[in-house]
């Protein structure tokens, strides 16, 4: 926060965009006749009943939703923010509104600089067209002269990898070289600001370091070109910026570096504990339903644990088969606050006389090795070899720091997802 | 925090009070390639993988108005004076195309582009711009195979000529480029909101086409409808095909005073086109 090197970019005041529900007063004129044939004859407007159905806040006389509410922050030159939320939370909208795709209810953007958005690659692409004259229309239509295209045109062709390709119509392509056609054009952008929606979800691992590289080195070269970066890729994210807006249902509920709001998103993003019942986004045939599940340390509160310490994972369940269970597992993969896998244990691994007709299981796993951060579970089960219940991002636990070596001394945070009991001599 | 306010001198801004009556004449002009690229776009796609390509621009014009032709002056005797009734039919269905394509074009822009729009902002009415600008060149085909036949009837000693104002021939082709942007313009905004319009327009535009002076001259409706010839005379489209066979083939009428009835509705229409235009395209992504 020092005065001096602070040099505001972007300044959004205020901005809400509402969204009218339903197709009340809209839609077409056959609707609009529809409507008034349906009062005229004394019943209930048709559409009205829709509006009320998709009403996603309390407040039922309502057809309006704002998807964003009171947005305000500011942006200096030369940072790159993430911005993150659930879907629905308003990113998109926000994203769009700042790119002048669509505009405000309420509220300004005030810029200091060319905007120019990167919502999703490829958009203009002709199919019709050679590489080449892809990159120039797709180009302009993201705000590029033609004398600055040409100026890059050799730099973008050799970024996409796709030089032999080039005089061929874009139909050709495979989907794989269209993206990288499309990020190598928009990664040679050069507006003052950057917006960037989920375009690091494509292409093969190999080509996402590539871009992920290209992205960092936009925003962090002598330019410092400013980066809004919208991603469900956490690892992207974190690796990206510096600062990230955490919004939930349009308002933003949390700003500040990365690491903290990454944490806060995780753990208020998975359902609290217990009530599994609820989850509505599993996958299975259902013939076991998980009801309840729980994590805790030998000594601490549910949702918490302790490195070293002995650890427990309690799931409930419900049978809803009457075939005879010839075989059957359940798993739970541990991820860490990135989503990646960090540990995996199955009933299927352990030599075991367990009953599943008991509808409760625990895992104890005995001298935890998690480093202190935050995870969440997966949680599988198979019944005679087909899925009964798949959940995922589910029971969100934090293994607390603490001076685990009894040194008063701690690891640091990001130096892996395990720690060892190790000695020195 | 502070520093903000000391600084306000923003380069542009973004807000939920825009004035619909503001063009922004300098961003079409920054955005120039882009529309040089659709233009190019527009010509360089519509034929590819066909194997007649461009010549295709020449057999619609010349089989419509063989048919015309057949019906109108063979059929039902519609006289065209010294003219031949090919080479009449084939200058009112030249003019008439190029209003018509521009206006089915313009008409669908944000229909059709709503997957660009969705993403990136430009000036929206780039596209419009550019089918009109486009079609121009295909009018200038078509024109060139008007011309072919021209000379050939003309060296047949079919007794044609062309009016000394010819030149002023650009200017009806400006009217037109511009009634159709206008026309197009409003059609595509309502059509965000009402889709009917779309099939609509491609109904009423055969109809209107009739009520174009493209098979007849003015003269005829007024001798032998006088009681309707209001409905050709109150569409300025009648006007610009009657005063271009003027031009080109020294045929019909010319009158002051409907070219400045036509001139001014194209100027209400063109600039009532932007105003919705403009007002639209902020906020159609929301609605279509």
């Amino acid at each position: 926060m020092q005065n001096r090197s602070k040099d505001i970019i972007l300044k959004v005041e205020n901005v809400s965009k509402q969204y009218q529900l339903g197709i009340v007063g809209t839609g077409t004129l056959i609707n609009d006749l529809k409507r008034w044939w349906y009062l005229f004859r004394g019943k209930e407007d048709p559409f009205l009943k829709i509006g009320e159905a998709n009403d996603r806040s309390k407040k039922g006389e309502s057809n309006y939703v704002w998807s964003l509410r009171n947005i305000n922050f500011e942006v200096n030159r030369g940072e790159v923010i993430g911005i993150i939320g659930k879907n629905g939370a308003g990113k998109s909208t926000l994203l769009k509104i700042l790119s002048r795709v669509t505009s405000p209810t309420t509220g300004n953007i005030k810029s200091n600089g060319r905007i120019a958005s990167l919502l999703e690659v490829g958009t203009g692409f002709h199919m019709e067209l050679t590489g080449k004259e892809n990159i120039y229309l797709n180009g302009a239509i993201l705000g590029m002269t033609k004398s600055e295209i040409e100026s890059k045109l050799a730099e973008i062709i050799a970024f996409s990898g796709c030089e032999r390709y080039i005089d061929t119509p874009v139909k050709r392509y495979s989907s794989g070289m269209t993206v990288r056609l499309a990020f190598a054009v928009a990664a040679f952008l050069e507006p003052d600001i950057l917006i960037v929606d989920e375009v690091l979800a494509v292409g093969d691992a190999e080509f996402q370091k590539k871009a992920i590289g290209k992205m960092k080195e936009i925003s962090s070269g002598t330019d410092g070109r400013t980066v809004l970066f919208v991603s469900h890729n956490m690892a992207a994210i974190e690796n990206l910026c510096e600062n990230l807006i955490l919004l939930e249902n349009g308002r933003i509920v949390k700003t500040g570096s990365t690491k903290e709001v990454i944490a806060h998103y995780l753990t208020s993003q998975t359902l609290k504990n217990i009530e599994l019942a609820h989850v509505s986004n599993r996958k299975g045939n259902g013939n076991l339903v998980f009801t309840k599940g729980e994590v805790k340390g030998m000594e601490t509160q549910e949702g918490f644990a302790e490195t070293f310490k002995d650890f427990k994972i309690s799931l409930s369940y419900h049978l809803n088969l009457s075939d005879k269970i010839k075989q059957f597992r359940i798993d739970i993969g541990i991820n860490n606050y990135l989503g990646d896998r960090v540990a995996w244990i199955s009933s299927d691994t352990v030599e075991n006389d367990f009953d599943i007709t008991k509808n409760e299981i625990s895992f104890t796993i005995s001298k935890f090795p998690l480093a202190p951060g935050n995870y969440t579970c997966n949680i599988y089960s198979e019944i005679n070899n087909e899925v009964s219940d798949w959940l995922e991002a589910v029971l969100s636990f934090t293994v607390v720091e603490k001076d685990y070596y009894n040194t008063g001394k701690l690891t640091p945070l990001n130096q892996g997802s395990i720690l060892l009991d190790f000695k020195i001599s | 925090m502070s520093l903000a306010h000391n600084k306000e001198n923003w380069k542009f801004i973004i807000s939920s009070k825009n004035n619909h009556l503001r063009f922004n004449f300098r961003e079409i002009w920054e955005y120039k390639d882009l529309l040089i690229l659709f233009i190019k776009r527009d010509i360089t796609t519509v034929y590819k993988q066909t194997i007649l390509g461009p010549v295709w621009y020449l057999i619609q014009p010349l089989f419509t108005a063989i048919i015309f032709t057949i019906i109108f002056n063979n059929v039902a005797e519609i006289d065209t004076g010294v003219i031949p009734p090919f080479l009449f039919n084939l200058a009112g269905i030249t003019t008439w195309n190029y209003f018509k394509d521009c206006l089915l074009a313009t008409s669908d822009t944000f229909k059709s582009n709503q997957h660009i729009f969705g993403k990136v902002y430009f000036p929206r009415i780039i596209l419009p711009l550019s089918i009109v600008i486009s079609n121009l060149i295909k009018f200038a085909i078509q024109l060139i195979i008007f011309i072919a036949f021209y000379i050939y009837y003309y060296y047949k000693g079919a007794g044609i000529s062309s009016h000394s104002f010819l030149f002023l021939f650009p200017f009806l082709i400006l009217l037109m480029g511009l009634l159709s942007l206008g026309l197009g313009m409003i059609v595509s905004s309502m059509i965000t909101k009402y889709r009917d319009l779309f099939f609509l327009l491609q109904f009423g535009i055969q109809l209107l086409m009739y009520l174009s002076l493209v098979a007849y001259p003015l003269s005829l409706i007024q001798q032998k409808l006088p009681q309707l010839s209001w409905l050709v005379e109150y569409n300025p489209m009648a006007h610009i095909i009657e005063t271009s066979r003027f031009l080109l083939l020294n045929t019909g009428s010319f009158s002051l005073g409907w070219m400045i009835y036509t001139v001014v509705i194209t100027l209400v229409t063109t600039v009532l086109g932007l105003l919705i235009f403009n007002k639209t395209e902020k906020k159609f992504i929301d609605t279509i």
